[in-house]
């Protein structure tokens, strides 16, 4: 520690390039906080459960073109003939997939009338089996049995009198105690009454990026219309040769055409897929950040060593060791950083503050600017490393040469 | 004189390869992380119609809840309702107009040509007779239907370039016919290929989506009762039944776009819907203030937003990066001419003049410049590629390197590495010779 009253002496002298290395560490520091931030916060929205039991579900659509195709009777044979095939679990007819992007919402409300403040939330048609054919946990009350299910036509917008809805939903409508919700009837279409069966922990609503991408509401109405969806659940490991099975099995009915075989693992993959290529593009950018950062400091600091190289000498000559020359540079390189770092902290949390304002981002939490300002730290000095070993390999003689 | 200064650039570069190398690495890496980035943003935000980019404008009329806008700051609705759409297409004064929806139906070939062809689902844009000639939409075969058509809601359709593929094997199929939502559809007319990005007439939805494979007119969507596949909006239930009861709704389904050739027609236009608004509030609508747009299309992807959130951030991390980059350069440039110092000392001693010494070092930031920028141009072109093969769902047509974005590149790092090169090169030319000399 000797060493740090000459160091910020030279530093005072010098200015321009210690002044540079630190602005460069603080735009440094600055990026990496804040693009590790928006990784880590994109990842905590890809890891959000969707209720469902993904690894083992699959959808099929199908979409019928011949005018007198019976609709209603093909639905029951096909259902009948999923839930009957091996290693299916169950089956239902839904009118939107979880995650998808595409789907239907309506705002429910403890009041009717239309000057209420509803809860919004995504609507899935289904039939009484769907608590298993969608693995969803019910938490509390009871789920829809068949004498609930009502068919939904085209042009009959009736709603039925019950309704299942996730835990979210029903605290956003009854904020004190969720589980009052069980029993109350709520309102949909301003006016239309349901009464809420049964509370379910999670489903998510198909648009990952919607604030209430937890609100879903589950209606014992299946669509009756030319185009089917049915979402089905197998056995653990037997989905694949089951989706070929099952679609196989479908395209037999004349009249129509299958549109869509897909598994819920890949749903999950194209609904975030934005995200995660954000991810690898800002993951990519800490990465070459890091590596320009390191290397420039390796260029920078060769080149002082060989400016000093006389200096050097003369100390060791003097009766410096060698651990004590290593130690001056890389004393040095901490003193920079130190200052690159505190400009680098302001800066970061400015940056942030304009990224909440422009693209409501979240807010950065400290502990980021904590590991960023040690990254930086650790970064410096691996990188001066190698400059300040042959620093310290300088040898004494060189002090009595003359140039 | 210059060729002087290229050699003692090169002499001077071959001499420290290590930092040279670096200082390119530096100048590659920041100009294609900002140039990959900067594409994307410009081909996002590009106006695909420029000449028509005053005479072109998206309609939007204030028919929301009285309570709260539409969104934020108090903008209309981006769609229209039924009733707007077809009270303006009948007597709103524009020199072309059309209203817009989208239909999915299932295609299928009459019997005796459908030989080889499995129905399948496709999706319509149904419009007016008005869309081809405003959009300078291109024909191959054919041309648009007619304003009689669209009045006489006759099954007339034009067929993508793709979709004529599939029917008809691509050969000129004006006049034959095919299925469409159990109807007999006409084709009169086959597109060249046409992809404006972004889709500026549709943008509810997205922004990139390829354009649809067919399009029939509206009054074919409505007479028929064919659904929507796009966005709609209500702010109020619907209070009739079935599809009547739905399209005589507050509900907001149809793109409205005019064409306004001058600043005359477009005022005239604008009072004329002014005006309609203040007469549908004598019948009880339009609750909320007067407050109608016409945006012209580089206004109308400006309020849509359709530069995605992520490529604007990326772009402006990209630009942090560049900037560490050239901090890098200054400080290594720095480094490498100061090293120099003796040899400057000498040449100043010898009758070289401090400008000749500032040439000659402006001389090789501007090598360093060019290298830099040739090493950022294949980063750009490999950073494109990466983020195509990333973002797999986006059109790849986003990620397509111009000659203008090729040349910018490689201007940007020249340009960048001179100025990062300038405070140096000041300071190499102030080299007093004789304290140089001293010290040898």
């Amino acid at each position: 520690m000797r060493d740090f009253l000459p160091i910020l002496k030279i530093i005072r002298k010098q200015k321009t390039a210690p002044i540079l290395l630190a602005l460069q560490m603080a735009v440094t520091l600055m990026v990496i906080v804040n693009a590790a931030f928006i990784i880590t916060d994109r990842n905590r929205l890809m890891e959000r459960s969707s209720g469902l039991d993904e690894d083992n579900m699959f959808y099929i659509s199908s979409t019928a073109y011949e005018e007198d195709y019976a609709l209603e009777n093909n639905l029951k044979n096909d259902l009948k003939m999923i839930r009957s095939t091996h290693g299916i679990i169950n089956a239902t007819p839904i009118n939107a997939i979880p995650l998808s992007g595409g789907g239907w919402s309506m705002g429910l409300s403890t009041k009717p009338g239309s000057n209420n403040d509803g809860a919004g939330t995504a609507i899935y048609m289904v039939d009484e089996h769907a608590i298993d054919a969608l693995g969803v946990n019910l938490i509390a009350g009871e789920f829809f049995t068949q004498a609930d299910i009502q068919f939904r036509t085209r042009g009959n917008d009736k709603w039925p009198p019950v309704v299942v809805i996730t835990k979210a939903l029903a605290k956003e409508l009854f904020p004190d105690d969720y589980n009052a919700a069980l029993g109350e009837t709520v309102y949909i279409n301003d006016n239309d009454p349901m009464m809420v069966k049964g509370i379910i922990e999670t489903l998510q609503a198909p648009w990952n990026g919607w604030s209430g991408v937890e609100r879903s509401s589950l209606i014992p109405t299946p669509l009756l219309f030319k185009s089917v969806t049915y979402m089905i659940r197998t056995e653990k490991g037997q989905r694949d040769s089951l989706m070929a099975e099952i679609e196989e099995k479908m395209a037999k009915t004349p009249g129509r055409f299958i549109r869509r075989v897909r598994d819920m693992s890949e749903v999950r993959e194209r609904s975030y897929s934005f995200h995660s290529a954000t991810n690898t593009v800002l993951l990519s950018v800490i990465i070459a950040l890091t590596i320009v950062t390191g290397l420039g400091i390796v260029g920078q600091a060769s080149f002082s060593v060989n400016k000093r190289r006389k200096q050097i000498g003369t100390r060791r000559a003097l009766g410096a060791s060698k651990g004590q020359i290593a130690r001056y540079f890389m004393l040095e390189n901490a003193v920079i950083t130190s200052f690159g770092v505190a400009l680098g902290l302001a800066a970061s949390i400015g940056l942030n503050m304009v990224l909440v304002e422009t693209f409501s981002l979240p807010k950065l939490p400290w502990h980021y600017l904590l590991t960023g300002s040690v990254v930086l730290f650790i970064l410096g000095q691996l990188a001066v490393a190698y400059p300040a070993q042959r620093a310290s390999a300088v040898s004494p003689a060189i002090a009595t040469r003359s140039a | 004189m210059f060729s002087y200064y290229i050699k003692l650039a090169l002499v001077s570069m071959r001499k420290t390869p290590g930092l040279v190398a670096l200082m390119v690495l530096a100048i590659g890496l920041g100009i294609g992380a900002a140039m990959t980035t900067v594409t994307v943003n410009y081909l996002m935000g590009t106006n695909p119609i420029p000449h028509k980019g005053d005479e072109l404008f998206a309609v939007q009329l204030d028919n929301w809840d009285p309570n709260e806008p539409h969104s934020e700051p108090n903008l209309p609705p981006d769609q229209v309702t039924y009733t707007d759409a077809m009270n303006l297409i009948k007597s709103a004064p524009a020199f072309r107009q059309t209203a817009q929806s989208r239909t999915g139906q299932v295609i299928e070939l009459n019997s005796e040509q459908g030989k080889d062809l499995k129905p399948y689902l496709a999706t319509a844009r149904t419009n007016y007779a008005d869309f081809f000639p405003m959009f300078d939409v291109p024909f191959i075969y054919g041309s648009g239907w007619s304003k009689e058509e669209d009045k006489n809601e006759s099954l007339v359709a034009v067929l993508s370039k793709e979709t004529n593929e599939k029917l008809f094997g691509g050969e000129n199929s004006v006049g034959k016919t095919f299925i469409f939502g159990s109807k007999v559809m006409q084709v009169v007319g086959v597109l060249d290929t046409w992809q404006p990005l972004p889709k500026f007439y549709d943008l509810t939805t997205g922004a990139f989506d390829e354009p649809e494979a067919l399009y029939v007119p509206f009054t074919v969507q409505v007479a028929n009762e064919w659904g929507r596949s796009g966005n709609t909006n209500c702010w109020k239930p619907v209070e009739g039944t079935g599809y009547q009861g739905f399209i005589q709704s507050e509900c907001v389904w149809i793109q409205l776009w005019a064409e306004l050739p001058n600043e005359d027609a477009k005022q005239e236009y604008k009072s004329f819907i002014d005006n309609y608004v203040k007469d549908q509030k004598i019948l009880g609508r339009f609750p909320r203030p007067l407050n109608n747009h016409l945006n012209s299309v580089p206004q109308w992807l400006e309020v849509q937003k359709v530069v995605a959130n992520d490529a604007q951030i990326l772009m402006w991390l990209s630009a942090l990066f560049l900037l560490v980059c050239l901090l890098n350069t200054i400080g290594l440039m720095l480094a490498k001419f100061i090293g120099k110092s003796g040899e400057i000392g000498l040449r100043r001693a010898v009758g070289a003049s401090k400008q000749s010494i500032f040439n000659q070092h402006l001389m090789e930031s501007c090598c360093v410049g060019l290298l830099g920028g040739i090493f950022g141009l294949l980063l750009t072109w490999l950073g494109l590629k990466g983020i195509q093969g990333l973002y797999s769902n986006l059109n790849a047509s986003l990620m397509q390197l111009d000659l203008k974005m090729a040349i910018g590149s490689v201007v940007l790092a020249v340009v960048a590495t001179i100025l990062a090169g300038l405070y140096p090169t000041i300071m190499a030319s102030r080299v007093l010779p004789a304290t140089q000399l001293k010290s040898q």
